[in-house]
This record gives structure tokens, sequence and C-alpha cells, in this order.
């Protein structure tokens, strides 16, 4: 087992499932992709398919609409997959947690991983928060 | 026979080229993040790519598709780069002289792995793949025959040899093709012909991840996906070696003529991805007026100087 996880551990494809996000945290994605912080060091990749994924990061909150989507595409995705809840809104519904189409944080719907809280987080929180995932693969 | 399937098995077939073609796909990922200042991926990044996708990662069949159909395709267009490897690779490396007409055959299995893709992406029953399947079949339309063209412009400077060793050889007794104007004219050619067979950025239109997710591919997961990463790792180091062999003289293993045939295929693979770095995706229309305008003009023009000894 050691190492098929040091192999899933080294290379992490991640696909991006924005939920009803204020674009925000979306827009903060794209920066670890950029030359100052460059997560294809650790061999993390932005995937467009559900198939390819090993990491869904889910930004957002999720309401009545997402819902039933997310679960489509966590269901579709080949296992082992690993679910981030990306963003104040991810984590537990930030501003959005006591709306009426809210349908609850990411981790009452699909099993989660890890958590990076922030409004946007910053792009060094989301590089701690990959490598602690990467961490907690072993 | 033993010889045979290690020949096709080991060296120089899918064992050394798979290896060959993922370090040169870490090259092509490396000079990409240098040219856009950034670190880059580690050198074994490809095989740890592969390596997770063979032996971690779960295979998911489509409910609605053919599945049989969808699982054999990677594996026959495996097969088909493969062979296509070991025909190339056997005369070049001087292990045996191949056959007479072993060039065209080289011709028509560079074609199955993308016949294959089509094949599988329309079995998956996916609309988006179905989408990048017209796209492909629309591409290898349009460079296909200009492709043909320079096979047969190479022939022709070769004082029309068919075989591969012939070709080599006398280009290591005279000048590299390269050295004439119609040389220079048919490297344009085979580069942009390369580049449409790999799927590199301006003509990665059946794959383009921001519009239809991966196109063709999208579907694939797992093991089976695996094989299309080996196929494409292959193709990565066999169509750039074609171009040494066909334009500068093959490889030379003795002595320093190692260095020479490692920076050979390197430059090659650096021009492509240099190519990829600085030009966008062009629609399928402007793909096929490039190749079937474009590139034919070009190659015919290389054709008429080779005539005239040029």
């Amino acid at each position: 087992m050691g190492l098929k996880n040091f192999f899933l551990k080294k290379s992490l494809w991640v696909f991006h499932f924005a939920g009803a996000s204020c674009n925000n945290c979306d827009i903060e994605i794209l920066d670890i992709l950029t030359p100052r912080y460059d997560v294809e060091r650790f061999g993390v990749q932005l995937v467009g398919s559900p198939r390819h994924a090993d990491v869904i990061l889910v930004s957002g909150s999720i309401n009545q609409r997402d819902k039933p989507r997310l679960l489509e595409v966590y269901n579709q995705t080949s296992k082992p997959v690993f679910v981030v809840a990306f963003g104040a809104c991810g984590c537990t519904g930030g501003v959005f947690a006591e709306g009426n189409t809210f349908a609850g944080p990411v981790d009452q719907i699909v099993p989660v991983d890890a958590y990076i809280p922030g409004c946007p987080p910053k792009p060094e929180a989301m590089i701690s928060g990959l490598s602690k995932l990467m961490q907690t693969i072993s | 026979m033993a010889e045979t399937l290690f020949y096709f098995l080991v060296y120089p077939g899918l064992l050394f080229a798979g290896v060959v073609g993922g370090l040169l796909s870490w090259f092509d990922r490396k000079v990409t993040a240098q040219v856009q200042f950034r670190k880059g991926p580690p050198l074994l990044q490809p095989f740890y790519d592969f390596l997770k996708l063979l032996l971690v990662k779960e295979t998911i069949l489509p409910a609605r598709g053919a599945k049989i159909t969808f699982l054999i395709a990677p594996v026959l267009g495996l097969f088909g780069a493969t062979t296509a490897a070991s025909f190339i690779l056997l005369p070049m490396f001087n292990i045996n002289i191949g056959f007479e007409g072993d060039v065209m055959v080289i011709f028509y299995l560079l074609t199955i792995p993308s016949l294959m893709y089509i094949i599988g992406a329309l079995a998956s029953g996916n609309p988006l793949a179905s989408v990048g399947a017209s796209r492909e079949i629309k591409l290898i339309v349009s460079y296909e025959l200009t492709f043909l063209l320079f096979f047969a412009a190479v022939i022709l400077k070769a004082d029309q040899a068919m075989r591969m060793s012939q070709i080599i050889q006398i280009q290591a007794q005279a000048t590299p093709f390269i050295g004439s104007i119609s040389g220079v004219l048919l490297l344009i050619v085979g580069l942009f012909c390369t580049q449409a067979k790999l799927g590199m950025v301006p003509f990665d239109i059946a794959e383009a991840e921001t519009e239809i997710s991966e196109g063709s591919f999208i579907e694939y997961s797992g093991t089976v996906y695996a094989m299309v990463k080996l196929t494409k790792y292959i193709m990565l180091f066999i169509l750039p070696a074609l171009m040494v062999a066909f334009l500068m003289s093959g490889f030379n293993l003795e002595g320093t003529g190692i260095v020479w045939a490692i920076l050979k295929v390197l430059a090659v693979v650096l021009l492509l991805t240099l190519i990829r770095n600085t030009n966008p995706r062009l629609k399928v229309k402007q793909a096929m007026r490039f190749f079937l305008i474009g590139m034919n003009a070009l190659v015919i023009i290389a054709i008429v100087l080779t005539y005239l000894g040029l």
C-alpha cells in the first residue's frame, strides 16, 4: 500500500467544482498556478473531467440546486478521491448559511478530507492545505 | 521469436520508448514552466502520473456505451504506437536493416493511435467525446495528405529509397537533408504535422481542455487512461526520432555520437514545445486551411526544389 499511496501523493489532479460561489475563491484558485506559487512543483494539475480527478475542490456555498450536482460529480469520479472544502462558504456556509436555499455545508453532503478556510483563502493557505492533505496520504 | 518479442516489448519497443518518452514529456513540461517563469514538475513526474493511473485509480465504464470497444481501443492504440516505435528505432539503432518499403508501413502505423482515440471516444457515448472525435477526424483529414507528401519528398531526396536504413545511410555518406533549402522547408512541414499528430497546442482541437474538457479522453479513467498516457509518451519520442532519421541523418551511437543523438531529439522536442507555448488554439476551419493550403503548398515547393537539386 505504501508505494500506491506514494504515487497518489506525488500526482494529485484537481477538479474544481464551483457551487454558488461569489467567484472570489475561483479567481484565487488560479493564483496557485501562477509563477509565484506554482503548484505543478508538487505534481498538482487542474483537470477538466471528474473522471481524471484525485481531488475535488469545492468552493462556494452549496444550495438546493448544487446538491444533486455535487453528489453526481462525486459519484462519477474514479476512487480513491479526496474532497477539499474551500473558503468560508465551502467550510461552513459563510454568510449564506441562514439563507432559505442553503443545502448544508459540503461535509454534510460528501465526506470532506481537508478544509481551507478564508474569504477567500490566501494562496499560501491553499498550498499549506494541499501539503497537509498530501501528508495525510500515507 | 523470443528475439522479436524482446525487440517489441523491451528494447527498443514498449519499455525503452515509454521511458524515454516519459523523460521527454518531463522535458516538455519543464520547458513550458521555464517559459512561463515557473519552476516546473520534478524529473519523475510523468512516471508518477502513469503509475498512479495504472495502479491506484479505479477504472469506470460508461453506462451507455460500447464497453468492450471502449476498453480495447487504447490497447490497440498502444500496440500501434509500439509497433511503429520498433520499426522506426530498429534501423536507427543499427540493430537490423528493416525491409523494403518499411517507410510506408511506418506511415500507416503512425495513424493507428489517432484512429483508436476516435473509436474509443465514439464508444464512450459521451456527447463531448463525440465532439472531440469529430474534430480529430477533421484534423486527420487535413494533416494526413501533408504528412504523406512529406514522406514522398523525403523518399525523393533519398534517390527513391523506400527503406529507413537506406535513407539514413544516404544522409550519413553525403550531407544531412536539412543542409539544403528543400530540407529546411520539409523540417517546417514535418514539425507542424508532428504537432498535429501529438495534439499539441495550436492543434489540440480534439482535446481542448477548457472548451470540451479533454474531449476524446473525457470518459477514460484509471488503467485505460494510463494506456492513453503511455501511447502519448511513446508518440512524443518516436515522431521527433522520425524527424531526426528523415532530415538529420539519424543516430550515430559510437563514442560522442550518443550525445549528438540526444541533442538532436531534444532540439526537435524543444522546437515543438516553443511552438506550443507561443500559439493559441486554432479553430478546426483554420487548422484545415493551414494544412490543406499553406503546408501543402510548402511541401510541393520542397518537392519541386528537390527535382531542381536544391
